[in-house]
């Protein structure tokens, strides 16, 4: 399956994934309009760590996933290895978000979680951080499965 | 003495999202964040006008434009003159520039339109029929030779194969990046033409492009050994650069960090300075020695090129290199670019690389050596067309490197002497380095490329010619427009109309 990777020698840190992140997930058609004077949620983060490497992180899509199996309301499914949420049964727990050992599920402005879809919810077409990454460093492809 | 900035940042605060991408990317320091007024905000004195805030602005919020406040107009003392008094009356220093001459001198690309065929002699459609764009540098046989037994004698000097006529020509590496470096030699090995290594060196890791590398050796002899010079395809002996001609080098100590020092032989944060002349060169005599120690110590296997700038004696200057023992001559006009020069050596010093080349090219086919050598012309060759009308004036192939600078995401700001370039290319900061993926880098070479040699075939089927090398010198396939008496004569051209 694809899934996004993360190259992070070429990693910016410029956070422009964030912000084209939280436009795709906005359901507006401006950017503008979608994102000027309100604080961001996005579900990509880029984390910098103590030598000043960036590099962005998103839902790795796991084999296994904890976040599924932590779910009390049973909104977490995978689906084609996909793993996606449905916000009409999400209690807001956020059982999910301590679970993740990625620190990818995170709440959103409603408190309830959200997590990366791959911009497969969303009107992008294509996960919106890899296509606005300015230096290739966001990447969407197939690599086989790793365990 | 206070300026008012050369450029100002004009943000427009209705589509400023403050995500804050401006104030990451910018290396001059330009742009912050005021968490209190939840503003950007700007100091303009320090930008560059490199555009880098304005390419990554997702909003298209920022735009920068030249001030309009200007001293007291004066068409003999401009602005720029008045402030350049100023800056010397202050610091008592020779002015610094990068990239080549952008000052208003003549452009005789602009002024010399090519032919294409009507009715008579057909053109060529390039996208049905076969268009050949492989040259071939290097010293021809003058007669056809036979050997004792009666069989032609096939045994030819060294030469250098090119997909097409264009190469990447000399950036050392410190001058610019790594990853700059690692695109130039990616693109040149897929798309089978030559980059040339500057005197810098060969990072250990490009020997594997050797055989789409040209080695150079300038001055400074660094970076300069045995494998170096048997690393590559060609080597190049640098007597001189179009955009500094007469002057040498000089890497400040700050850049000669890690590789770049390892490289290029010398010790980390020491200057890397080239001299003027060559020291063991004051003459033709010298110079064969040289070329032909360069020949000896790689066993005759490659072509010697000898890099000279375009000045005024160029004709006579080329004569005695085509009879010192080289292979290529490479001629670099006035407007060719360079990481650091004197301001005042690099605007008003040499000549246009146009009539340069067309005086080299007669000058050689009248004294019967034209063949002796191949010509290679570069100092500000901008496109395909720039490409045809310099192989019709005689030259056999162009060497690029703003040009190719701009396909890696040079903006031409003209401050790689700052060693702050933000998109990557003139500066050895790590952080600054890795804005150039060569992943990227090498692909929009390639595709640059591709598209040049696209646009070359076009034209040359135009012209009912599908093969370059029945273009090289055929002068009759330029008219000029515009241009004196003087001017047309030099370069050999007829006027439109003629």
């Amino acid at each position: 399956m694809k899934r996004i990777y993360v190259k992070e020698e070429w990693c910016l840190g410029c956070r422009l994934c964030e912000y084209n992140c939280a436009f795709a997930n906005s359901g507006m058609t401006d950017m503008v309009k979608a994102l000027r004077g309100k604080e961001i949620h996005p579900r990509i983060q880029v984390e910098t760590d103590a030598d000043g490497i960036t590099y962005a992180v998103s839902c790795r899509h796991c084999t296994d996933p904890i976040c599924v199996k932590s779910c009390i309301a049973g909104a977490i499914s995978k689906k084609d290895g996909v793993i996606e949420i449905d916000h009409s049964k999400c209690v807001g727990c956020l059982t999910c978000v301590l679970v993740c050992p990625y620190g990818c599920v995170v709440e959103d402005e409603g408190g309830a979680a959200q997590k990366c879809e791959l911009c497969m919810k969303n009107t992008c077409g294509a996960p919106a951080c890899v296509k606005g990454c300015p230096n290739g460093a966001i990447v969407y492809e197939e690599r086989g499965e790793a365990e | 003495m206070n300026f008012y900035p050369e450029f100002e940042v004009v943000r427009n605060d209705s589509r400023c999202i403050r995500c804050r991408v401006c104030e990451r990317q910018c290396a001059n320091e330009v742009h912050w964040y005021d968490a209190d007024g939840k503003v950007m905000l700007s100091d303009e004195s320090k930008c560059v006008n490199c555009q880098r805030c304005v390419t990554l602005c997702p909003t298209r919020a920022l735009k920068i434009v030249k001030s309009d406040c200007r001293l007291r107009e004066n068409a003999n003392y401009s602005d720029q003159t008045i402030k350049e008094i100023y800056r010397q009356a202050e610091t008592g220093g020779v002015l610094l520039s990068s990239m080549g001459n952008p000052n208003p001198l003549p452009v005789y690309w602009d002024k010399i339109l090519i032919n294409a065929s009507q009715v008579t002699n057909p053109p060529i459609d390039p996208l049905r029929e076969p268009m050949e764009t492989r040259v071939f540098l290097g010293k021809k046989p003058e007669h056809i030779t036979r050997n004792a037994d009666g069989t032609l004698n096939t045994q030819l000097a060294p030469q250098l194969t090119l997909s097409m006529p264009v190469m990447f020509s000399a950036m050392s590496y410190g001058s610019i990046s790594y990853n700059a470096h690692a695109s130039l030699a990616r693109a040149a090995s897929a798309l089978g033409i030559c980059y040339n290594t500057g005197e810098g060196g060969l990072h250990e890791d490009f020997y594997k492009y050797g055989k789409n590398t040209i080695v150079q050796v300038a001055s400074g002899r660094f970076g300069v050994h045995k494998d170096y010079l048997e690393a590559g395809a060609a080597i190049e002996i640098k007597m001189g650069q179009g955009a500094k001609p007469g002057i040498g080098g000089h890497l400040p100590g700050t850049k000669a960090v890690g590789d770049v020092a390892k490289t290029r032989m010398i010790p980390e944060g020491s200057d890397a300075i080239s001299p003027a002349p060559h020291h063991d060169i004051y003459s033709i005599e010298d110079l064969r020695q040289l070329v032909y120690s360069l020949k000896e110590a790689t066993e005759y296997r490659l072509p010697v090129i000898v890099k000279v700038a375009a000045v005024h004696n160029i004709a006579a200057i080329a004569s005695g290199i085509a009879r010192s023992g080289a292979d290529i001559i490479a001629i670099d006009g006035f407007r060719g670019g360079t990481g650091a020069a004197p301001t005042r050596i690099r605007d008003n010093d040499g000549i246009p690389i146009e009539p340069a080349l067309a005086a080299v090219d007669k000058r050689l086919r009248d004294e019967g050596i034209r063949n002796n050598v191949s010509i290679v012309c570069g100092g500000s060759v901008r496109s395909a067309s720039d490409v045809v009308k310099a192989i019709a004036l005689g030259a056999d192939a162009c060497y690029i490197a703003t040009a190719a600078c701009l396909a890696m995401g040079c903006h031409l700001c003209r401050s790689c002497h700052t060693g702050k370039c933000n998109w990557g290319i003139a500066t050895q900061r790590p952080d600054l380095v890795k804005r150039l993926n060569p992943d990227i880098g090498s692909q929009r070479l390639i595709n640059l490329m591709d598209a040049w040699r696209h646009e070359i075939k076009e034209l040359m089927g135009g012209m009912g010619i599908n093969s370059i090398e029945a273009l090289r010198g055929n002068r009759l396939m330029l008219r000029g427009v515009g241009l004196t008496e003087k001017e047309l004569e030099i370069l050999g051209i007829a006027h439109a109309g003629e």
